[in-house]
């Protein structure tokens, strides 16, 4: 069998990524249709920008951050890279490229997805429909994992797609723990409050962790359990630890079968990040800060990405 | 004439036109019990019932004193179906097409923009006879063209036996001086060759033109053919159609034939100038078929005069490259030093027969339209046979009898200058205005070289779903010949329709089509 392009590695690494983060981004926007409200129920979607640091773009883009534009700057808006529409067109166009690899009926699923996300209109994604718009996302990016997982070739290509999913997974919980401490941190006194256990079981189910965390803990669920089901967990498929295990299992399995292995950067960073994650307690980070933890996390990732590149799909060498 | 350009707007109109919103005649509609009892008249109009070829030759029911007798089972069947149910059918297959992706793209400042190509659901047939003729004389003329190219690149005998004019050759725009000399395997130029045929009012199948850079449209000839199998099982029951499934092995089969002749099992690629060409999608058909790498010019790098591709092992070398790119766009180094698409010494390389590349470099001097006018003579020349498919008649402004007719009957004839392409340029006697036809004149007198002339030829019809009904409608053929050591021609080939009433312009950008087209076993 022919080795795989470098060029296919690069896309195939990030329509992964891109579809992982549109889930995830759906399962964010999701949550914080609860998360935003206070205590009045009122809602306050300005503060979803400062999550993702966006409050400049906004500004520049759509100027006041008023709840309807800041849906739609997440949801349908082409302009921003952080939008749902704009990574559905990023998963699109590296599937474009990826046609001579990936399945006919992969191509077909991301085409008709991505056309009816595209078909809607601002009034489609208004706060009332927004739980719908985001499950439909949702299950537009399972279906797609489901038909790739049945129908993908087990080549490099699989395994790169697979690291991909699972790195930008892990990058995602981090980001979804985020919103909450972004959002509990300026009055402390609502720490473990009432409102706050709902908030926390909320942000469990958009992850679909509630149930898997009952498991676990049949009893009580207090922030710092949560948090650490979330990083820690061994067995619940979207904890950071468990997205790491995953990747590094890909990439072994790949060089065993195909003889191509990272940088051996990429293995030290990523043997130090899984022990962290086995061995640090909860307490603990929480008493440094969740939010400088989770920071900490993602950059890491970042440098793991990196070091992924450097090894699968170099910048071409100038002559 | 060449499905690359598939740039215009004309987007299936005839199979979007729903049911549900109206414009079907009364004919079609609810349809009351037959009066008389004696008659056994099927509850609904047959589909084909009042169908008028208007004169032409149709491909399904012939002509009035020719009837197509080959081809009746598959109209009994049609007629066995509903117009309701027909459209019903188009509409799904229509929509299949764009959510697969056999679609060709335009990208926009703002959009990207996937189009099919209309495609019409009433197949084209071919009879076996028919047929036996047709692949005979593709295959005559890919010889003759491949001997042609490689006489004219090495002894020119064809000049020196005075079959064709020097300034033929000399003052074709096409012809590549890098090629002097060059021995290719099996001496193989035109590796992959479309032949564009038009039935005339007779019946008979005549040449058109020859495709021999890089012809398209052959993924339609499968896609269309997968998509009739799915929306219409039917239709095909109990009909032998000659398949075409088997193209991509064909092909890689053809194409690992003429690899550098030391290695043993080439690595074959396709070379596309990527996700922006309109033709795309075709690219990514032909890889995937063959199951062989779709590269881009800076997927590939030279070394030491050999090629490589970029992998995540590393550097893989490749032997044999399909190319999508055109002769201008391959080698900045010795062509266009603008090309980005291209790739820096793959000329070198490919001088020393360390790569192969199909088609070969300069074999666009064959398919010009001053060559085709020479085409009949040649196949005598270099094969000693008498062409099995005529061409249309042609005479070449070029010598004193054939500039002489022009001039006399031009309000009759179709003018070609010889350079063009894609329909673009060429005047139509019958329908042009006396001024025009005095310019044309004038411009046949100061360079008759650069003509040709043809009479008007009444292409013939086949049934087409438009929205009032089935109508006539004109088309064309081109059936796809793969050559390495020797020549392939896939049954069939891609049949496209002038769906613009009385339009004699089949290609895709301006208002084409396409239909499956059946090679009855």
């Amino acid at each position: 069998m022919t080795s795989l392009l470098s060029r296919h590695a690069e896309s195939i690494y990030w329509m992964a990524r891109y579809v992982e983060r549109a889930e995830n981004l759906a399962r964010l926007l999701d949550v914080n249709e609860t998360f935003s409200r206070n205590a009045l129920g009122d809602q306050n979607w300005a503060a979803v920008l400062e999550i993702f640091d966006d409050g400049e773009l906004f500004a520049k883009l759509r100027g006041a951050p008023t709840n309807e534009a800041v849906i739609h700057f997440y949801t349908l808006d082409a302009e921003n890279p952080n939008s749902i529409q704009w990574q559905l067109n990023a998963v699109r166009e590296n599937a474009r490229a990826l046609r001579p690899l990936i399945s006919t009926e992969m191509w077909t699923q991301i085409n008709t997805f991505h056309g009816r996300v595209s078909g809607k209109r601002r009034g489609d994604v208004t706060e009332a429909k927004l739980s719908n718009f985001c499950a439909m996302v949702k299950e537009g990016c399972q279906l797609h994992t489901g038909i790739t997982e049945g129908t993908f070739v087990r080549d490099e290509a699989w395994y790169i797609y697979e690291a991909g999913r699972a790195l930008e997974r892990a990058d995602q919980t981090t980001r979804l723990l985020d919103v909450k401490y972004h959002l509990l941190l300026p009055s402390e006194a609502d720490v473990g409050s009432r409102l706050d256990v709902s908030q926390w079981n909320a942000l469990l189910r958009s992850a679909a962790g509630y149930h898997a965390f009952r498991r676990t803990h049949p009893h009580g669920m207090t922030p710092a359990l949560v948090a650490a089901f979330m990083l820690f967990d061994r067995y619940f498929a979207r904890s950071v630890r468990a997205c790491m295990v995953r990747l590094v299992q890909m990439l072994d399995e790949m060089e065993a079968a195909y003889g191509i292995a990272p940088t051996p950067e990429t293995h030290r960073r990523l043997r130090a990040l899984i022990q962290t994650l086995e061995n640090e307690s909860i307490d603990e980070v929480v008493g440094q800060g969740l939010h400088e933890f989770l920071d900490d996390i993602q950059d890491e990732l970042i440098r793991v990405s990196d070091e992924f590149a450097l090894s699968f799909f170099p910048e071409p060498v100038p002559d | 004439m060449c499905v690359q350009h598939l740039r215009c707007v004309f987007f299936a109109q005839h199979l979007c036109n729903s049911f549900e919103t109206g414009g079907i005649p009364a004919r079609f509609g609810p349809v009351k019990k037959p009066k008389s009892k004696k008659t056994s008249a099927p509850a609904v109009p047959s589909l084909m019932e009042g169908y008028d070829a208007g004169g032409f030759y149709c491909e399904l029911t012939g002509a009035p004193d020719k009837p197509a007798q080959f081809a009746a089972p598959v109209k009994k069947l049609l007629d066995a179906l509903d117009m309701r149910e027909l459209r019903r059918r188009a509409k799904e297959a229509e929509r299949e097409l764009y959510n697969s992706g056999i679609t060709f793209t335009v990208y926009t400042k703002k959009d990207v923009i996937d189009r099919v190509l209309p495609f019409d659901i009433i197949p084209r047939v071919i009879s076996k006879r028919d047929w036996t003729k047709v692949d005979k004389g593709v295959r005559q003329r890919v010889a003759t063209i491949n001997h042609f190219l490689h006489d004219i690149y090495h002894d020119r005998k064809c000049i020196s036996d005075g079959v064709v004019p020097a300034s033929l050759v000399d003052e074709n725009d096409n012809f590549r001086d890098v090629m002097k000399g060059v021995d290719l395997p099996y001496n193989t130029y035109a590796h992959i060759c479309g032949v564009d045929l038009v039935r005339d009012g007779q019946g008979d199948f005549r040449v058109l033109e020859d495709n021999a850079r890089t012809p398209s449209g052959v993924s339609y000839v499968i896609e269309n053919r997968h998509l009739m199998q799915r929306a219409f099982p039917d239709l095909m029951r109990n009909i032998g159609i000659r398949h075409v499934s088997n193209y991509g092995q064909m092909l890689h089969e053809k194409l690992a034939e003429v690899g550098p002749p030391n290695v043993r099992d080439p690595q074959v690629v396709v070379l596309t100038p990527g996700v922006y060409n309109s033709a795309f999608f075709e690219h990514v058909f032909l890889s995937r078929e063959m199951g062989v790498p779709l590269v881009e010019g800076r997927d590939l790098v030279v070394i030491d005069d050999k090629v490589f591709m970029q992998t995540v092992k590393g550097l893989e070398p490749v032997h044999v490259i399909y190319r999508r790119i055109d002769d201008d766009f391959l080698d900045p180094e010795t062509f266009n030093p603008e090309s980005a698409l291209g790739v820096p010494g793959i000329m070198r390389s490919y001088i020393k027969g360390n790569v192969t590349l199909a088609n070969a470099v300069g074999t666009g001097v064959a398919d010009d339209k001053a060559v085709y006018a020479y085409m009949p003579r040649l196949i005598e020349y270099y094969l000693g046979e008498k062409p099995a498919l005529a061409n249309v008649d042609t005479h070449i402004c070029g010598e004193p009898e054939g500039l002489e007719y022009t001039l006399d009957n031009l309000e009759n004839l179709v003018l070609k200058p010889v350079g063009g392409s894609g329909g673009y340029g060429v005047i139509i006697g019958p329908r042009a205005s006396k001024r025009a036809l005095a310019i044309a004149r004038k411009a046949i007198k100061a360079d008759p070289d650069n003509f040709i002339s043809q009479p008007m030829i009444d292409l013939s019809v086949s049934p087409t779903l438009m929205p009032r009904g089935v109508e006539p409608r004109h088309v064309d053929l081109r059936p796809f010949a793969v050559t390495g050591k020797d020549t392939w021609v896939l049954p069939g080939g891609l049949t496209r329709v002038a769906l613009k009433k009385g339009s004699l312009v089949v290609n895709s950008s301006q208002g084409g089509g396409s239909k499956d087209t059946w090679v009855l076993e």
